[in-house]
């Protein structure tokens, strides 16, 4: 039997989500490998300009949820536009990108319409007609390879990168709206406002070079070794979340999805394991020196040049280095 | 209000892992498991909306014995009861079956809301709060770096993390399921007098069928997902490992920035 697998586009403004690509990219080629066929939807309000862009893919079809209640994302609306879309179409499978609003509303829409969740998905393969999923857990350290059981739909997210957007094959798709009734979709909350989380943001995004530095530092009275260091190199101090989080850091110095994105020429990453969160942010970075104590941290595999040890004897080791080189 | 805040017992995120023996999943032997680093905000969180707001917070974990650490860890900073969803058929659940056994286990109390973590630091499934917010029919925000209760408990101003560094404030009706981010405030510790207080305190361990559900519903038997085998990732190219004590390696290193990079 023929499998259905649709795809649930992310835009702002008019504007295709990168990510978006890569869901494409990852949809087309499970349709393909399953024989099946391929679609997508798109939700938002004054979505015309996208149009021409839609109908470039090579999808069955594109479904365009276009309603003043989608203008601003609440998973309330999102939820109630694609809930019937969803139990009318009974696609096999749902791709979304992994992205903050996926997240947010993908998990409830597949408990409303019954379906399993396949959450930030690496890779997949279909084997004697399975489908053998890899995704990343314990942070990263490592990865599982998984299956989803029984009948009905599966909800599946893509990890940002997994995929490339190139990928996402050009063609002519027909593009129409989502064949839903959308007159009582409305949000579950008042949406009060927006704001920025910083303040007065260092821009991180300049710096040649980059000191950043993970929980692995163990505490904020262990920073100092670091500073020198970074003043040593004339570079910027970032850090992954969890330093952030226990106030060794400024919320200003955090790197990753949920922080700044750098792109250095060189990057130390101290004491940093290398969760997806912190690597989407400095992917970007030229070259990579590792210092971390487990060999297995998976920031290793980034990575241009690791050391395997105690940062604590490390780092003021590499100062001194650093010195007698006369850098 | 009574709050009831799910807490997930992981391994320590610090923990050098191996894989099990049958490959499908890690060796628990002498690694340290902790509470879910976003859900021991939460539970923080929990402690201070009931300080604030008036009420009692419900500590609640659907994990194996071990788990019955954070409960008491629960109590010891102050929650006022704790439930441990311990009973076997509710192990090894994907995200909907997990939702469900949570929700028969707060359907039970009367609670104004849930808090869970954003994600589990194991599995990081990123959905188990949403889902329970669904069976519950109640609002989900997820990834809440900030709270306030407002009119008396009929509704909640929260602030949620969104992507590139902005935040957005949304005003949901109670109850609610509120999804914390790790960093929104900072744990407390258990003091001596309530960890004494905490040995003494009853945890309530309720079954499937207790809480009016199926054993084949929850659990790995009534899970979709199933995690086939686990395994360190492929490492690319990897990084050229450079070897000898701190100052040899710090040497090399700083020849090869200079010499092999070029980026010194």
């Amino acid at each position: 039997m023929s499998k259905n697998v649709w795809i649930v586009l992310q835009q702002r403004d008019g504007e295709l989500h990168r990510m978006s690509r890569e869901a494409i990219a990852a949809g087309q080629k499970l349709a393909a490998d399953l024989g099946g066929t391929a679609s997508a939807v798109v939700l938002g309000s004054g979505l015309d300009g996208m149009k021409e862009e839609l109908g470039g893919f090579d999808l069955q079809a594109v479904h365009v949820a276009d309603h003043e209640s989608l203008a601003d994302y609440t998973p309330g609306a999102f939820v109630g536009a694609l809930k019937p879309a969803i139990a009318e179409a009974a696609p096999d499978f749902v791709i979304f990108p992994h992205t903050y609003q996926t997240v947010d509303f993908a998990p409830r829409l597949a408990a409303e319409v019954d379906a399993a969740i396949m959450p930030e998905i690496i890779d997949f393969s279909v084997e004697d007609g399975r489908v053998i999923y890899q995704r990343p857990i314990m942070g990263g350290k490592l990865v599982a390879r998984c299956q989803v059981n029984g009948e009905g739909c599966v909800f599946v997210s893509v990890q940002s990168g997994a995929f490339s957007g190139d990928d996402a094959v050009a063609g002519s798709a027909e593009v129409g709206a989502l064949g839903a009734d959308l007159s009582a979709v409305a949000a579950d909350r008042e949406i009060v406002g927006v704001e920025a989380v910083g303040g007065d943001q260092v821009d991180l995004s300049k710096a040649d070079i980059v000191v950043a530095v993970g929980r692995g530092i163990g505490g904020e009275d262990k920073m100092e070794p670091i500073l020198e260091l970074a003043k040593k190199l004339g570079a910027e101090v970032g850090a992954s979340r969890p330093v952030i989080d226990n106030g060794w850091l400024p919320r200003d110095r955090q790197i990753g999805s949920s922080g700044q994105t750098v792109a250095p020429k060189l990057y130390f990453a101290i004491g940093i394991s290398g969760a997806i969160q912190h690597l989407v942010g400095m992917k970007g970075a030229g070259c990579v020196v590792s210092i971390n104590k487990d060999a297995s941290a998976p920031i290793f595999a980034l990575s241009d040049y690791a050391v395997v040890g105690d940062l604590h004897e490390v780092v003021p080791a590499l100062t001194a280095a650093l010195n007698d080189a006369g850098v | 209000m009574k709050i009831a805040v799910c807490i997930k017992r992981v391994p320590d995120t610090e923990a050098r892992l191996r894989v099990a023996k049958d490959g499908r999943w890690i060796d628990e032997e002498d690694v340290s498991f902790v509470t879910n680093e976003s859900d021991n905000y939460a539970l923080e969180e929990g402690l201070q909306l009931a300080d604030k707001n008036g009420g009692e917070v419900v500590a609640l974990s659907l994990g194996p014995e071990g788990a019955q650490k954070e409960l008491r860890n629960a109590l010891a900073r102050a929650a006022g009861k704790a439930i441990h969803l311990k009973d076997e058929a509710f192990q090894g659940g994907d995200s909907q079956a997990t939702a469900r056994a949570l929700a028969a286990a707060i359907r039970r109390e009367d609670v104004g809301l849930v808090l869970t973590g954003s994600q589990s630091d194991d599995v990081g499934y990123a959905a188990t709060g949403s889902v329970l917010a669904a069976e519950l029919g109640w609002p989900h925000v997820w990834l809440v770096m900030g709270i306030e209760i407002e009119e008396g408990g009929k509704t909640a101003k929260v602030t949620r993390e969104m992507e590139s560094g902005m935040n957005e404030i949304v005003r949901v009706p109670l109850p609610a399921v509120i999804e914390v981010q790790a960093g929104i405030n900072h744990p407390r510790y258990a003091t001596l007098k309530g960890i004494m207080k905490a040995k003494r305190m009853k945890i309530e361990a309720p079954t499937p069928a207790d809480l009016g559900l199926d054993a084949t519903n929850v659990g790995a038997a009534g899970s979709r997902v199933e995690i086939l085998s686990v395994d360190f990732p492929d490492s690319g190219k990897g990084a050229e490992v450079i070897e000898g004590d701190a100052a040899g390696a710090a040497k090399t290193l700083v020849e090869k920035l200079q010499k092999e990079a070029r980026v010194l």
